[in-house]
């Protein structure tokens, strides 16, 4: 069972009771049994603040199917049809070319900010992937959510199928993790196709920091 | 008041982002934070500033809050926040300390707190609002009491299961949800460390220190501004002060902490 639902009303189906317990203690005319009790809604606890309005509680398929499976394995036949959805909605290069600026991917990478209910909206979002993953051996303020991306591009060379693995990775990373805690940077339009660009830029040329070796320890 | 304890087990927590991590405690800047307050914690400030709203009467009434009922009778402060968020019966809900702190600034003092519930929180370097400065007094009446969040009425039941099912609910642009950031041990972002909130040790090593001082902020936040700041991050649309959802929250984090001891305010980052 699905606790939320989709669609205009987030009704929490198990709360009819509570409110008419409510009502009932404080002793309320005779009207409050003879109708439907009224619906609390997730909505109900939200406000829409700055950029963030109330469609983003609605939920699409792969969202409501992960909450229920949180920390646990996803049916086989969920998984599927997560995994094809996502596939089905990659898109590539338009030019065919994977690569734009390391320097522009790494501000990239390094900015978390993005999408929040504070954030400036006209500024360009953030990648954040340093909230979760190690890559340039040089920066320790990493997290460790994800596993670490340190020598990304060195350790699997340019082959087209490790490239648009990458970028379907960042393009939904469904497509090969069901259920997945990474964002959907291309299919939630978190990045845009030239700072996806920029991102494959920083984990694969050879100049880039996430393929340097690690400084030698200090004297 | 034990100062020095609730102070060493902040910085225990803080410090909690050294497990596996490739930074060296000196490069910890918490380090210098704990120069610069010595034994001190900030909070302490805040705490007096609310023992005197507590005892001062106020609103158009003229009385003080001596007759809120916070659970355990009106008036008793000792050990009620340790027992929140719980059902009361006056008003048919599930309350944490924040709403009822409305609720009796509202019914007993015939106060208008339509501005407080909208802007609960303080802005940074402005003073406190009176609910953080209550809330930190209240919640130190508590500090080395084991956290005992009821789970006797089915309302309170119900805050505890939404809650939990909250907690896992992924929506918004990046798909987070609390578990996202919350649901595995010795995690971090960046080089903060993340409790992990789905289970009894991680909450206990959580709840019990809200409200906290935060460094960063200079400032004592209380736990609906952690909920109202971590939904934030969560990329959600704003949690409203007092919703269901933050109480149900409130609740989940709570039962599970129960036993933990109480130290807040605590001292954060
Ligand atoms: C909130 C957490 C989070 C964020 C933010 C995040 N990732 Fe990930 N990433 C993960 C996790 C977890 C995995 C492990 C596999 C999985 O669950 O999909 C992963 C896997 C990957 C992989 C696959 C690695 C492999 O060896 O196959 C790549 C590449 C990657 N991430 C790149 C990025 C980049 C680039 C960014 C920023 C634009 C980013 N990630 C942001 C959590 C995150
Ligand atoms: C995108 C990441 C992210 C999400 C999503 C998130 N949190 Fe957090 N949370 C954090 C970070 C980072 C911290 C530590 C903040 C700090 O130290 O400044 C934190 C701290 C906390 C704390 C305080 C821990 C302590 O005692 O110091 C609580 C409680 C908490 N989160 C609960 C929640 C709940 C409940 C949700 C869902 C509504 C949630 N978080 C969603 C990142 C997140």
């Amino acid at each position: 069972m699905t606790a939320y639902r989709t669609g205009s009303r987030f009704l929490l189906a198990a709360l009819g009771s509570s409110l008419l317990a409510a009502c009932a203690n404080i002793g309320e005319a005779p009207k409050a049994a003879a109708t439907a009790p009224p619906e609390t809604t997730l909505a109900d606890s939200f406000e829409p603040l700055g950029q963030a309005g109330l469609d983003r509680l609605q939920q699409n398929t792969m969202q409501k199917v992960c909450s229920e499976y949180e920390g646990k394995p996803v049916p086989d036949d969920l998984a599927k049809q997560i995994i094809a959805e996502a596939a089905a909605g990659v898109r590539y290069p338009a030019d065919g070319n994977y690569f734009g600026d390391w320097k522009n991917g790494e501000k990239i990478a390094k900015t978390g900010t993005g999408l929040q209910s504070n954030d400036d909206p006209a500024l360009p979002n953030g990648g954040n992937c340093y909230a979760c993953h190690q890559m340039a051996a040089e920066e320790l303020a990493y997290g460790t959510l994800g596993l670490s991306l340190a020598q990304y591009g060195k350790l699997r060379g340019q082959s087209e199928p490790i490239l648009q693995y990458t970028w379907t990775r960042l393009w939904n990373a469904h497509a090969y993790n069901p259920c997945s805690h990474m964002p959907r940077f291309g299919d939630a339009g978190i990045l845009s196709e030239p700072q996806l660009k920029d991102v494959m830029a920083y984990l694969f040329d050879p100049a880039s920091p996430v393929n340097l070796p690690a400084p030698a320890p200090a004297p | 008041m034990n100062l020095r304890a609730s102070f060493g087990f902040g910085l225990a927590l803080l410090l909690g982002v050294a497990p596996g991590a490739a930074v060296a405690e000196e490069e910890n800047p918490f380090a210098e934070y704990r120069a610069m307050f010595g034994d001190d914690n900030p909070a302490e400030l805040v705490e007096m500033q609310g023992e005197e709203l507590w005892n001062t009467p106020g609103g158009p009434k003229q009385v003080t809050l001596a007759g809120c009922d916070f659970g355990l009778g009106a008036g008793v402060i000792a050990g009620a926040y340790a027992q929140l968020p719980r059902y009361f019966a006056d008003t048919g809900k599930v309350m944490d300390l924040e709403t009822r702190l409305l609720h009796c600034m509202e019914t007993l003092q015939g106060m208008d707190v339509s501005a407080l519930r909208k802007k609960p929180y303080s802005d940074q370097g402005q003073p406190q609002t009176e609910l953080e400065s209550l809330s930190a007094y209240i919640a130190a009446q508590s500090r080395g009491m084991p956290v005992a969040v009821p789970q006797t009425h089915p309302l309170e039941r119900q805050a505890f299961a939404d809650g939990a099912k909250f907690f896992n609910l992924r929506a918004g642009p990046h798909d987070f949800s609390c578990a996202t950031c919350h649901s595995q041990n010795g995690k971090r972002i960046r080089l903060q460390a993340l409790p992990q909130l789905n289970t009894v040790e991680g909450a206990r090593t959580s709840f019990g220190t809200w409200p906290a001082y935060r460094i960063a902020q200079g400032a004592v936040r209380t736990i609906e501004w952690r909920m109202a700041d971590c939904a934030r991050q969560q990329r959600l649309p704003g949690l409203v002060h007092g919703s269901k959802v933050a109480i149900d929250l409130i609740t989940y984090l709570g039962v599970q902490a129960n036993g933990a001891e109480m130290t807040a305010p605590g001292l954060k980052r």
